[in-house]
């Protein structure tokens, strides 16, 4: 099993600060869920744990090991991306057998497998393939090279909706057969949140949270009724957002409510509903709001 | 998140029950594969680690059993012991709040019972 430790972890471009003080810890075979707001710092964060680059100041320490210009550490992470593939002229073929050269874990059966699944031709140049066919590749070299640490930065671009349903099963599916850790960073909360294990929000370069799927979920929370008895119930809560219509009134809450609460707000009329992941991701990042 | 779960329980406990309501009413049968964690995400798209929760749970109930790379199947004996606990709930989760909206309303006890007689009887002309 692998654990991913950063301590204290900035990234500076110039005069712009990417990553502030970043430290977390992944571990074991699970599904991280990386989400973040446009510009937030995902890439970068990604980027950092394939050593793809070096941190400004901090430490990033697989297993206990650097990971940067350490050719073994990298052999057991992988980061996919959306790669510029305009000039890659090798066929599909020859690409996967520089993957069967270079990650010992790569599974051919498997990789013809996913290409057949994804309708990808053998024979065809890679830059002549379709975006969203380039993107299935990535996913077919992600899946089965089965390096112990696979990271997808948005590998899903270009995909369509029949495309992302098969990636979104064959992940499911490997991780049940052949679990790893998988780090996947979107924008579409809502259509992956299933797959989660675990959540890690960034947001302006800051780690806003990391916590497992269910306790993060549950602490979201949305009242609804009549407004002046919302605004009781909710004076002492930490609201993340509001909507009104006429005399009704929906609140977000941010925070466990405990049973008596619960049993409270029903007995005043409040209906008590679920938050979506989606929707905690937008009101927790979309602002200054204090 | 799909329409058939509501809001008002963890969606744990749904799921839980989904495949109860199938034991219950034979859909599964004692000693049937039943559906597989993955199935259930795909099915319903709802997080797997909220499945596996619910799935686990019946697990240690004794409701399914795991064979090692093969599934989880429905127990001997699994349905019997729904029915006792689906009944011990019948009472919170359904004739208490039959009582408390026929307060509200100001139904008696006999009017009650003749609507229950009436849907019963409806139910046998089917």
């Amino acid at each position: 099993m692998y654990k991913i430790e950063a301590k204290e972890v900035s990234v500076n471009y110039k005069d712009f600060q990417a990553l502030k003080n970043v430290s977390f810890s992944l571990e074991g075979n699970k599904i991280y869920g990386l989400i973040g707001r446009n510009g937030a710092g995902k890439t970068t964060f990604l980027s950092l744990l394939a050593a793809f680059q070096e941190a400004s100041a901090g430490q990033i320490q697989v297993n206990g090991e650097d990971v940067f210009e350490n050719p073994e550490m990298m052999e057991k992470i992988a980061l996919l991306y959306d790669v510029d593939y305009k000039d890659e002229t090798e066929k599909v073929k020859n690409m996967l057998e520089v993957a069967k050269r270079y990650r010992p874990n790569y599974d051919d059966e498997y990789a013809m497998y996913l290409l057949e699944r994804f309708k990808l031709p053998l024979d065809k140049p890679i830059n002549k393939l379709s975006k969203g066919m380039q993107s299935a590749f990535n996913v077919v070299m992600g899946l089965a090279c089965r390096t112990p640490i696979t990271i997808f930065d948005e590998v899903y671009l270009g995909m369509d909706a029949p495309t992302r349903e098969i990636f979104y099963k064959e992940l499911l599916e490997e991780q049940t057969n052949r679990p790893r850790m998988f780090i996947l960073s979107t924008h579409l909360v809502s259509e992956m949140d299933h797959l989660f294990d675990e959540i890690v929000i960034i947001d302006q370069g800051e780690m806003l949270l990391h916590e497992d799927y269910e306790s993060l979920v549950s602490k979201g929370v949305s009242i609804t009724g009549d407004a002046d008895v919302v605004d009781q119930f909710t004076q002492d809560k930490e609201i993340l957002n509001e909507q009104r219509l006429g005399q009704t009134k929906a609140v977000m809450v941010y925070g466990t409510l405990g049973n008596d609460e619960l049993e409270k707000a029903r007995d005043n009329g409040l209906d008590v509903g679920p938050v979506s992941l989606q929707d905690l991701f937008i009101h927790l990042t979309d602002g200054e709001e204090s | 998140m799909s329409k058939e779960f509501d809001d008002n329980k963890p969606i744990f406990q749904q799921v839980k029950e989904l495949i109860e309501d199938q034991i219950l009413n034979d859909q599964l049968k004692e000693g049937d594969q039943a559906p597989s964690t993955n199935q259930l995400v795909n099915f319903y798209k709802i997080n797997h680690v909220t499945v596996a929760k619910g799935v686990n749970q019946l697990v240690e109930e004794g409701i399914l059993f795991k064979k090692r790379g093969v599934g989880m199947f429905v127990a001997e004996g699994a349905k019997e012991k729904l029915v006792r606990k689906r009944k011990e709930v019948f009472l919170d989760d359904y004739v208490f709040r039959l009582v408390q909206e026929a307060d509200k309303l100001g139904i008696s006890e006999s009017e009650m019972l003749e609507m229950i007689r009436q849907v019963k009887r409806s139910d046998q002309d089917v």
